[in-house]
């Protein structure tokens, strides 16, 4: 019987995992949305391949929060008000990015279209650039005291450390990019017509890119942060992931005018790319660049032990429903989309 | 003056650096914010299952009618409520982040439920019920409604247990470091603090859509258009806004009164501007509490009715806050004081206009009495002012603490956030929260006055 706190580590990955490999394609289009999208009709017919599933996709983020919340509440305190502003970013974007989404179909005028179109697209580039710079921080390491808290400047200067260093950015870019990838992986699945043939045709350098981005985060890692690296070496997890990314990027690079294969080749390489992560993390959750003394891990951030008990009481059921959900939404949502008429739909 | 600072009687950072105050007045803001979409969103599902429902059975198109019209006012409103949910979730990590590292052990649990059991309902029927009428066929589409209406009413008991922790905390164990954890799953869950709370403010959630039902449908009325729409939302929203008026004050309104006197007993106090101790304590109608002076100003005071209200007994002994050390004291009196009053003073109102737009469509004179119409369709407001007030009296009620009797509100903010950043995102979200409002406004008004049968028309 593997540790409760293991447990609890896992589940979280998998959590924030799904988030973003379900978000993911979300944020994608929403960066493609103005270029894959030119007349009115063909940016309905975007946004109808993901009006009815990013909510529900958004909501991973909630239940990943509300998970770590749960089993790490030092996690959850010290990251969230570390990265304060970078959070309410966050915020702010994903407001903007819902009120485009939903508001646009209501607004008849061209202009205001135009404008919502921008603000989808502004919202969705800002998410990935950020939560992938806070995972790079996470793997980098933040000034932990031994309060359990730190305080970070956004951006780094001179040998002071900030939220956004090269090493960060880099990861930001990887994501966002891998991301826009998986976008246009989705808009090929999900559309027809012209959108689908620009999306495919941006879809191969998008991959190679996040192909060598993902390559030259790991060598970046290895410079930052050598022992993280070279945990990969003897985490088994870690070698799990390597092979899911390695299958994903063959099967993106070996199924070029495919729908679901490609799709599902993306999925595991965002999936491999994050459990290599965390797996070299493991048990750190936040490294701490005070000293590995001062690192939250999965046994100092845990809260207790009826409260995860509790939690898996009731975890196996709560995701067999979100995932019947998921499921009904899939089903009733097949196909190819088009436009609708408007006022009938996005 | 430095012997005031060292005893911490003074703050010795001046009163706007202090971060205290902007995390208090950001999150005050972005709850109250917050909270003007999920009270429609709760009132207003329960009411489209019950006009589904009636569209259902044969001869009922002009239910489905109105429901369809409701749907779409739901869809904007949701969408708004949704948006600002996120930044709440966010904010116990980012503005009260010691708190979340103490209590998280515990609290921890009903917020991740929430997201398991409540927002993934939600999120995934929503599309379904706005745009997929045709697409699911009506069964089907009442299913949606249904799961929506399950889904919101869930997000209300989670996010009450949470609250309903920090009011009356129970099933904990602390730790000498301060650390809450949890002790038993089912007397958290169970906090009969959390029933009694739920109750009431579900009640309330329903008042505020049966207001704003019957709102439109007085307009309506008033312009002499859509008239045989008009007269169902009308009807709907006077029966559903009777029901929910009367239980709002009782027995809810009356168990959460209970509960405060026994529990608090300095919330009660401040809430009613009681500061000498003893039986037979009166009731205030107006009066302004002067704090220096420890009395209230130009009292109109009905006696004993506080004893009776809070204990069941006109004889009973009811503390006032001269037997309560100051540094216990609620931090705003006044403002608490106030929110008390309006909501019990709105509750009244509530339920005397909503008898007197019953017993006039009852006897049929309703429609030749346009000042009730007028009444009808300007009282929509008041509901969300009232559950504004009502949830101030909830939480400046807690105040000096953040988990009553245990942790205070001055112990739970994030230690390394300083009044610059907070003072900044405050703003931020003051900008855009207001953009947002003028938008929704915008929408929800054209929807009205595009009418029940917008999508019989072509849209403008
Ligand atoms: C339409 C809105 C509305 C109306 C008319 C009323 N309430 Fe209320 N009240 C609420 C909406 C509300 C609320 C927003 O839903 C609160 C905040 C927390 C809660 O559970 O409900 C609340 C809280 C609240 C509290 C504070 C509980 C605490 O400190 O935690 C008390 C004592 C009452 N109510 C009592 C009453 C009484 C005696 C009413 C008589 C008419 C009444 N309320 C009308
Ligand atoms: C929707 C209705 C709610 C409203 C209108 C509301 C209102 C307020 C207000 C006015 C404050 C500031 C009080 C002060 O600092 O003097 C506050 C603080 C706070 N509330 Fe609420 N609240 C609501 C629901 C909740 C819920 C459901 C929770 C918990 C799950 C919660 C948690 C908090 C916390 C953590 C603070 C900050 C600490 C404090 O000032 O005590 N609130 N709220
Ligand atoms: C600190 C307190 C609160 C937090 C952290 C919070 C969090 C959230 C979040 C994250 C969402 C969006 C869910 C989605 O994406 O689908 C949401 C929506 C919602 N919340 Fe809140 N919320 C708070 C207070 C409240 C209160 C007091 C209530 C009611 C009693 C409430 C009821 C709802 C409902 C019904 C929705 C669905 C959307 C809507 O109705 O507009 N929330 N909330």
């Amino acid at each position: 019987m593997p540790e409760l706190t293991t447990v609890w580590f896992w589940i979280v990955a998998v959590m924030v995992t799904l988030w973003a490999v379900l978000d993911g394609f979300d944020f994608g289009v929403g960066v493609l949305h103005r270029f894959v999208g030119r007349s009115d009709t063909e940016r309905r017919q975007v946004l109808a391949a993901i009006g009815p599933v990013w909510d529900g996709n958004e909501v991973w983020l909630i239940a990943s929060g509300g998970a770590i919340f749960l089993a790490f509440p030092r996690l959850l305190a010290a990251a969230f008000s570390g990265f304060y502003l970078p959070v309410i970013f966050v915020a702010w974007a994903l407001i903007l990015r819902g009120i485009s989404i939903e508001l646009r179909s209501h607004m008849p005028g061209a202009l205001w279209r135009s404008f919502f179109d921008t603000t989808f697209m502004l919202a969705s580039l800002a998410v990935p650039v950020l939560v992938g710079a806070a995972l790079g921080n996470v793997i980098r390491g933040v000034p932990l005291t031994a309060d359990g808290f730190f305080e970070l400047p956004l951006f780094a200067r001179g040998n002071v450390l900030g939220v956004l260093d090269g090493y960060t950015l880099l990861c930001g870019v990887l994501v966002l990019v891998t991301l826009t990838a998986h976008g246009a992986n989705w808009l090929v699945c999900k559309t027809d017509g012209v959108v689908r043939a620009r999306a495919l045709a941006l879809r191969t350098p998008l991959w190679l890119a996040a192909v060598a981005l993902w390559l030259a985060t790991g060598a970046a890692t290895s410079v930052v942060s050598p022992d993280v690296f070279a945990a990969a070496r003897t985490a088994p997890m870690a070698w799990l992931g390597l092979l899911l990314v390695l299958g994903g990027a063959l099967t993106v690079g070996l199924k070029r005018h495919g729908e679901l294969a490609p799709f599902f080749g993306g999925v595991a390489f965002i999936a491999g790319a994050l459990v290599t992560a965390v797996a070299c993390l493991f048990p750190v959750v936040l490294r701490s660049s005070n000293g590995p003394a001062l690192s939250l891990t999965v046994t100092n951030a845990a809260s207790g032990a009826i409260a995860m008990q509790s939690g898996l009481m009731w975890w196996g059921p709560g995701m067999l429903l979100a995932a019947s959900y998921l499921w009904w939404t899939l089903r009733h949502f097949r196909g190819k989309v088009v436009a609708a008429k408007d006022g009938e739909g996005y | 003056m430095w012997h005031a600072i060292l005893l911490g009687a003074v703050s010795p950072v001046p009163m706007l650096s202090n971060p205290l105050l902007w995390h208090r007045l950001q999150f005050a803001f972005t709850i109250v914010y917050h909270y003007l979409f999920p009270q429609l969103t709760m009132g207003l599902a329960l009411l489209i299952v019950v006009m589904k429902g009636l569209a259902l059975r044969p001869g009922g198109e002009a239910y489905g009618t109105a429901a369809r019209f409701w749907v779409r006012i739901f869809g904007l409103n949701f969408a708004i409520g949704v948006v600002t949910g996120l930044p709440m979730e966010f904010q116990f990590g980012t503005n009260w982040a010691r708190f979340s590292q103490l209590t998280g052990g515990v609290i921890g649990q009903t917020l991740a439920l929430e997201g398991m059991f409540a927002f993934f309902l939600e999120s995934s029927f929503l599309a379904m019920l706005v745009w997929g009428e045709k697409q699911l066929g009506p069964r089907k589409h009442f299913a949606a409604a249904v799961a929506l209406f399950v889904g919101s009413w869930l997000s209300g008991v989670f996010i009450t247990t949470t609250n309903a922790f920090m009011q009356h905390p129970v099933g904990y164990t602390r730790a000498a470091d301060g650390v809450f954890s949890l002790a038993n799953f089912w007397t958290y869950v169970l906090n009969p603090w959390a029933l009694a709370q739920y109750a009431h403010n579900q009640m309330a959630s329903l008042v505020t859509a049966s207001f704003v039902v019957t709102a439109v449908g007085a307009y309506w009325l008033l312009r002499g258009v859509h008239l045989e729409q008009a007269r169902l939302n009308v009807k709907i929203g006077t029966i559903a806004g009777l029901f929910a008026s009367l239980a709002v004050a009782f027995p809810t309104g009356d168990v959460q009164a209970k509960l405060v006197a026994t529990h608090q007993p300095a919330a009660l106090a401040a809430m009613e501007g009681r500061f000498e101790s003893g039986p037979r304590a009166d009731i205030h109608l107006i009066g302004q509490p002067n704090v220096a002076k420890r009395r209230l100003d130009n009292p109109i005071a009905v006696p004993a009715v506080l004893s009776f209200l809070a204990f069941g007994s006109f004889n009973a002994e009811v503390k006032g806050l001269n037997d309560i050390p100051e540094n216990d004291w609620p931090t705003s009196i006044e403002l608490l004081y106030y929110a008390f009053h309006v909501m019990v003073g709105l509750g009244t109102l509530f339920i005397g206009l909503m008898a007197l737009a019953n017993l006039a469509r009852w006897r049929g004179w309703l429609e030749r009495h346009r000042w009730l119409l007028w009444s009808m369709m300007l009282a929509f407001p008041f509901p969300y002012i009232a559950n504004t007030a009502g949830w101030m009296t909830a939480e400046l009620g807690r105040q000096p603490w953040l988990v009553y009797g245990l942790l205070r509100t001055s112990d739970g903010a994030s230690p390394t956030v300083h009044a610059g950043s907070t003072a900044f995102t405050l703003i931020g979200f003051t900008g855009l929260y207001f953009l947002l409002g003028v938008a929704f406004l915008f929408l929800i008004g054209r929807e009205v006055q595009h009418g029940p049968h917008a999508d019989e028309v072509p849209h403008a």
